[in-house]
């Protein structure tokens, strides 16, 4: 093979790589320390895991997804990376579903208290197949756990040294919509590296975008040559295809503007018809971060702890006030999950809380689709209170 | 002190009634002071009074087998009786000053008579009289809602 | 955000289900400054965490004072707490009553129940800087007589000249020689100059919506109308997602909000 070594392989430069040397590139990545960790086929689905070598990835196999369908299949290629985004997130790892937040002790009297920070460590994680949606979705957890006055330890501790390998996708799910929601299915920016998979006939190989210094070294240790403008031509061909063959479209209009103004429509009768208020789609949505604490004691009541979990919006007692809950209704609470995601997101974060993943749609054990939702209102929108 | 009528034009339910009509109401009213614990309405008795308080506190009550329960307590510038109004023209709550009371009282009887002779008055005084009901029936709800009831901040 | 350890030095019964408790730091730590509105999230060991009023400490000179309901399990905790017990303590968090925006005008104070334990440190504040302020007038309702907060420090407010407060109750006793009714006709009979007050409201939710109208009825215009809110607030930093209202974070933006700010969000029922 013809390795060149490039002198200005920095941020900006295109490379290829070729499909027999990705084990180098996870080589090399675990080299530099990195807890390496990226998709792998288990419980009948695609998950993350950790990855040491290509052939734990899942290679040869797709999906099939629609509204409350999953499914593997069998590809007839090798395609490491033919899949859309299984129900996990890399949230799961940046913004673990339990975490102990701190323990605690009695003082020596009985009446004292000392509370003992729960370290956080820095894994140095190296994320493998991270797609455009799946970066965004990185990004708008950060705007919610980082800036401000008490920025989440825990989570800056995992973000802070992590390396994230992006894959442009070229297989999009049949719940997809990235390309209306502007968050792929190329990767734009956030990432260290990013892999274009092209395999055509005999040739198999990735096109590598690098984004940063930190992507440019790991590449260096990697068997690498010039990218063509057959080639980058090649790699814009994949996710073109993937654009043209995007499972699902949000309707291009103001959401903001669309839901604050509609938030007594009747469909959200009609999707409380439906709906089991599960949580599904918040467990899998990779930008919902609601959490709720748990204080345990020991029998003797000298040592507690504070766990911190997921929870849902969906769950009735998350607004529980002292008269009662505040969203009792299962009506309610799909309209708070859906109009803090795709509208007062906005008014706090800057932008929506939607990536356009689809998960919330293929997760959903009756099949309600975010997107269709969306058309109902906007097709018959009803003025309804002044609120703004 | 201030005349009947002037009392009248600064209290607010009447704020819609003309010159003259304020006027015809102030011939009707007197002056009146009760002590502590006197009653200015007795329920159950033919309601010919109504009045206006310059200057006190008048508790409406019912007689419970506890004892008298104050339903509602009345200040300067409100009005107490509407009973007169409506058939059968009788009280329903007892009225006790508390401490003493300042008050105009006015010859509902005779201004029954007055307001059916004159529309216009009576139509306007419907109007003054409604306006107190209502803030009334919007106080009552507000009650029944027993709003601090175990629904407030921790 | 982890809470830090404050000794209650005492505890005083308030209701038959409502305890002010006074909290210290242990020796060696500073006592946390909680602007008027501003509150904090209180920690009973091995059963968790709640928001509470703060209703004393302004200044560094007095203990910081924690009103508390016993309504559920931490709270029930808390208020079964003896001097010299710890408890956690995280904060300050949150918005502030605007009372330096008020200076120079009227500042009518409404409050609802458990309502005037926010809003006492607010009546402290204006007290100590009276002079800067134009009448001062307190509107307290609620329940019964047996409910109401700061009994002893109401009657010594009602001493003062430069202090108009008054109490009214839902229902009254045989005791009760007071007035009876609702909050908002304290409102109404309230003397003061809309066009130069500012209204700080603490309460039920309706108390708030009705004393607000009662507010705009009197001229007062709604941008000057502040209430303190009640939602769930668990993480305090608004990161755990529990006390949403449409786009604020009520830990954060609020508890205390300029009425025009939330109003049309409260028209939107389970919100």
């Amino acid at each position: 093979m013809n390795v060149i070594v490039q002198s200005e392989l920095g941020p900006g430069a295109t490379v290829i790589v070729d499909r027999s040397a990705l084990d180098s590139l996870l080589a090399a990545i675990a080299a530099q320390g990195y807890h390496v960790v990226g998709p792998t086929v288990g419980d009948g689905a695609i998950v993350y895991g950790d990855v040491s070598s290509s052939a734990e990835l899942p290679v040869g196999w797709s999906d099939e997804q629609d509204g409350g369908t999953y499914r593997l299949r069998r590809r007839d290629d090798q395609a490491v990376f033919g899949y859309a985004v299984g129900p996990q997130s890399w949230k799961q790892f940046l913004h673990p579903p339990n975490l102990r937040l701190w323990r605690a002790r009695r003082g020596e009297d009985g009446t004292g208290l000392e509370i003992l920070e729960e370290p956080t460590p820095s894994p140095r994680y190296a994320f493998i197949g991270v797609r455009s949606c799946e970066l965004h979705a990185i990004a708008i957890q950060d705007q919610v756990f980082l800036p401000g006055a008490h920025p989440d330890r825990a989570y800056a501790a995992r973000r802070e040294d992590i390396l994230l390998v992006a894959v442009n996708c070229g297989e999009p799910g049949g719940t997809c919509f990235c390309v209306s929601m502007d968050t792929g299915p190329k990767a734009s920016s956030g990432y260290d590296l990013a892999l274009t998979e092209v395999l055509d006939g005999e040739r198999h190989h990735f096109v590598v975008e690098v984004g940063t210094d930190r992507g440019a070294l790991v590449l260096a240790d990697v068997p690498h040559r010039a990218a063509h403008d057959a080639d980058l031509a090649a790699a814009a061909e994949v996710t073109a295809g993937a654009v043209a063959r995007m499972g699902r479209e949000m309707p291009a209009v103001d959401l903001r503007a669309l839901l604050l103004a509609n938030y007594e429509h009747p469909r959200w009768d009609d999707v409380a018809e439906r709906c089991l208020t599960c949580g599904n789609c918040t467990m899998v949505c990779p930008t919902c971060f609601c959490t709720s604490v748990e204080d345990t004691a020991d029998l003797a009541g000298d040592e507690a702890e504070r766990w911190r979990r997921w929870d849902s919006c969906f769950s009735l007692s998350f607004s529980h006030l002292t008269g009662g809950d505040a969203r009792s209704s299962s009506r309610s609470r799909y309209r708070q999950w859906m109009t803090h995601k795709l509208a007062t997101w906005v008014d706090q974060f800057g932008t929506s809380g939607c990536v356009g993943c689809g998960r919330c749609i293929t997760w959903c054990p009756v099949g309600i689709d975010i997107t269709e939702e969306v058309s109902a209102i906007l097709s018959n929108p009803t003025p309804s209170a002044d609120a703004t | 002190m201030q005349s009947i009528e002037q009392t009248l034009a600064a209290t607010r339910m009447f704020r819609n009634l003309t010159r003259e009509q304020l006027a015809a109401l102030a011939r009707l009213g007197e002056e009146v002071e009760y002590a502590d614990g006197s009653r200015l309405m007795i329920e159950g008795e033919p309601a010919d009074w109504f009045f206006v308080i310059r200057e006190g506190f008048v508790a409406l009550q019912t007689d419970a087998p506890s004892g008298a329960i104050t339903i509602e307590t009345l200040h300067n510038g409100d009005s107490v009786g509407w009973s007169w109004l409506f058939e059968p023209y009788l009280t329903h709550f007892d009225a006790r000053s508390r401490g003493a009371t300042q008050a105009i009282r006015f010859d509902a009887a005779t201004l029954r008579v007055r307001c059916a002779e004159d529309r216009e008055l009576g139509y306007e005084l419907m109007r003054s009289f409604a306006s107190v009901i209502v803030e009334r029936l919007q106080a009552t709800r507000l009650q029944l809602l027993d709003v601090y009831g175990r629904a407030t901040v921790s | 955000m982890t809470p830090r350890a404050h000794r209650v030095v005492s505890r005083r019964g308030e209701t038959a289900d409502t305890w002010t408790l006074a909290l210290e730091p242990l020796p060696g730590e500073e006592l946390p400054l909680f602007a008027p509105g501003q509150f904090g999230m209180l920690y009973a060991f091995g059963v968790g965490e709640i928001p509470i009023s703060v209703s004393g400490a302004s200044t560094a000179l007095d203990p910081l004072r924690c009103t508390v309901r016993s309504v559920g399990s931490v709270s029930a905790a808390l208020c079964a707490t003896a001097p010299g017990d710890v408890v956690g303590l995280r904060g300050p968090f949150g918005s502030r009553w605007p009372l330096a925006e008020a200076t120079a005008g009227d500042v009518v104070i409404v409050a609802g129940g458990l309502g005037l334990a926010p809003l006492r440190p607010a009546i402290h504040h204006v007290l100590a800087h009276r002079n800067e302020y134009g009448r001062v007038i307190v509107c307290y309702g609620g329940r019964s007589a047996d409910e109401l907060l700061f009994m002893s420090e109401l009657e010594v407010w009602r001493g003062r000249f430069d202090l108009d407060i008054d109490v009214i109750v839902d229902i009254a006793g045989p005791d009760w020689h007071g007035k009876v009714g609702v909050v908002t006709k304290l409102v109404e009979l309230a003397a003061f100059d809309p066009d130069r007050t500012f209204a700080l409201l603490c309460g039920p939710e309706v108390m708030l919506r009705f004393g607000a109208l009662t507010l705009r009825k009197r001229g007062v215009p709604v941008e000057r109308c502040y209430i303190s809110m009640e939602r769930n607030m668990h993480c305090a930093i608004a990161q755990c997602g529990h006390c949403q209202f449409g786009p604020k974070f009520i830990c954060r933006e609020g508890p205390v909000q300029r009425y025009d700010e939330v109003e049309p969000w409260l028209k939107i029922g389970e919100l």
